[in-house]
């Protein structure tokens, strides 16, 4: 007699959901479990061509989605530091030499300067894949240097966020990044030039309770995660299941925090039209 | 008298005193110079015991229980306060407070946390845990403040913003983030104190200003040191390590640059001489006004952006990169 009955006969797992696919060939979607090639998801920007689900995708992978021909990297010279010697389970400058080995990105955020046609557009872009797109005080200065250098430009500014919120690493010092890029943003907002807010998955935090939720048009990819608390701290501290859809971009723009949501193949279009229609004023 | 965990030393040298007081109540023997042999020692122990208190205690002392809230200190501080409510959207917040007052002879805006004083009034209060419609009141209060010329003073006091499945529907994010750009650019004069608990967002989402105080026995950080643990350790256990770590007391704070000052609390915490703490921090915003409201707005307003701008601390290693080429320029270019 076992402990357990199964009361329905015949459940088996798929053979193509059970085995993970070889890395490089092909891509299986996390979402809908089907198999793709990894060159059908790269021509469908980075989208599952089965779902639609837009997988997470790393800045020079956005840079190259919108910019047109070459475009410049700025404030790569700014590097994290660890000046409260934090220590928890690992070390921070641990953490930190982990997420470069891992990364080809110098932080969690990435700013660039390029063109599409022939309107220039500073872009900060976050990587996820860096401590968890987690904004510490070189994502703060990369930030507050790209607004001077949109201002500098005479240009709009982008920012595409992708977070888990505060580096709590760096503790107070990320705290205040809140408050400096917001206050930065003021001067974006005086010298005349629009800032434009693309939220992607997932936008939680710090992140979105500053910078993110200020754009002059606030932007998101379908089905992204966007949220002031994430949805475990919620869900313990109510105590109940959180309802379906609920801290989506779906869920934002209904409740009316979102401009409109884009899919990832017509971001490029949309940034085009925004650039234009502001040039106009 | 509520006594903390550290605190417990006092706790029976307070049980002895008292036995002695009874006794000289009797009134057989004279134990006066007893009494005053156990009030001296009380008063050492106590200032050993707060002369070096951890990160950990610290927040233990700015959660204590009698620890005195908004409400009290505008009550305190103020000739005339007059409690205003709501965000003209939704309802009123009762975690946040915030009205008129009459404060050394000029009107300012007050606004802060406030928690309960009971359990029944913790709950009503939210346990000091604001929702997004306190902020919206603030930012509304902040407004009329810039309107009619009135300087701002915020008091924090707050485990966090509330995270609940209403306050993410109403944009609890939005609200903090606004807050943040409008704070930046008001045109008086804004005082912010932290006077209990600075758990992150929910503290900054009314703490933006030209001066930041904290006061001696109080936390601000980016998380609670609890949930810190949670995340990095992934255990509860490990707050007193995480408290360290997270450098939140006043003292690292104000040694990072983060905050414009510290006010002293009396010996023994605020909760131990509630009238002496309101009178040291109305001193404080006293003499604080007195150097930022002759400012010019607009300087004082370029000034409070340009210190927020400093803050953060990296290297710099210059190495200036190549042009990157898109996979589009390359495909053009192999044409060519």
């Amino acid at each position: 007699m076992s402990w357990f009955k199964r009361l329905k006969e015949g459940i088996q797992t798929a053979t193509r959901n059970k085995k993970e696919a070889p890395e490089g060939l092909w891509y299986k979607c996390d979402r809908c479990k089907e198999t793709s090639t990894a060159k059908e998801l790269r021509e469908n920007f980075h989208k599952c061509p089965k779902c639609n689900y837009h997988t997470r995708i790393g800045s020079d992978d956005y840079f190259e989605i919108i910019f047109d021909a070459e475009y410049q990297l700025l404030h790569e010279e700014l590097k994290s530091k660890d000046a409260l010697s934090f220590e928890d389970v690992k070390s921070y400058p641990q953490r930190l030499e982990e997420a470069y080995k891992k990364n080809s990105v110098s932080d969690a955020i990435t700013v660039a300067l390029g063109n599409i046609d022939d309107n220039k557009l500073v872009i900060a872009c976050m990587d996820f894949s860096f401590i968890g797109g987690s904004m510490g005080s070189v994502v703060g200065e990369r930030i507050s240097r790209a607004i001077d250098s949109a201002i500098a430009s005479q240009c709009p500014l982008l920012i595409i966020s992708k977070s888990g919120g505060a580096r709590m690493m760096e503790s107070a010092y990320s705290l205040m990044q809140m408050a400096k890029t917001s206050a930065k943003l003021t001067l974006l907002a005086r010298a005349g030039y629009p800032f434009f807010s693309l939220m992607t998955d997932p936008t939680t935090g710090g992140v979105t309770a500053s910078f993110a939720m200020l754009g002059d048009i606030n932007m998101a990819e379908p089905e992204c995660l966007i949220g002031f608390a994430g949805p475990r701290v919620i869900k313990e501290t109510i105590k109940r299941e959180l309802p379906e859809g609920f801290q989506t971009a779906e869920f934002l723009l209904e409740k009316g925090f979102l401009d409109f949501i884009v899919d990832r193949k017509n971001l490029k279009e949309t940034m085009r039209d925004l650039l234009v229609l502001f040039a106009k004023s | 008298m509520i006594f903390l965990e550290f605190e417990k030393p006092l706790a029976s040298l307070y049980e002895q005193l008292e036995k002695l007081k009874e006794i000289g109540e009797a009134g057989d023997i004279d134990v006066s110079s007893q009494i005053s042999v156990f009030e001296e020692k009380i008063s050492e122990k106590r200032k050993e015991i707060y002369s070096n208190l951890s990160g950990w205690e610290r927040v233990q002392l700015s959660r204590h229980p009698e620890r005195p809230y908004t409400l009290f200190y505008t009550n305190k501080m103020c000739d005339q306060f007059i409690e205003l409510h709501g965000d003209r959207h939704f309802q009123d917040d009762k975690a946040i407070v915030g009205g008129l007052a009459t404060f050394n002879g000029q009107t300012v805006v007050i606004i802060g946390h406030q928690k309960g004083i009971n359990t029944k009034m913790r709950q009503y209060r939210n346990f000091g845990m604001a929702n997004p419609e306190g902020y919206r009141k603030a930012l509304r209060l902040m407004k009329l403040a810039e309107r009619f010329n009135f300087p701002v003073i915020t008091l924090i006091d707050t485990p966090g913003a509330f995270p609940g499945i209403e306050a993410e529907e109403r944009g609890q994010a939005e609200a903090i983030a606004r807050n943040l750009f409008e704070m930046a650019q008001l045109r008086v004069p804004i005082i912010c104190v932290i006077i209990g608990e600075g758990a992150s967002g929910g503290a900054i989402g009314i703490g933006l200003g030209d001066r930041v105080f904290m006061l001696e026995n109080t936390w601000y950080s980016v998380i609670s040191p609890e949930s810190c643990s949670s995340i990095l350790w992934r255990s509860w256990d490990y707050k007193e390590q995480a408290a360290d770590a997270l450098k939140l007391t006043a003292d690292n704070m104000f040694s990072a640059g983060l905050i414009d000052g510290i006010i002293k609390e009396p010996i023994g915490g605020a909760h131990s001489n509630p009238d002496e703490m309101a009178e040291l921090l109305k001193a404080k915003i006293i003499e604080t006004l007195a150097e930022i409201q002759p400012k010019d707005p607009e300087v004082r307003i370029l000034e409070r952006i340009e210190k927020y701008s400093k803050m953060g601390v990296y290297d710099e290693v210059f190495d200036v990169p190549e042009p990157v080429e898109t996979a589009a320029s390359k495909k053009s270019s192999k044409k060519k």
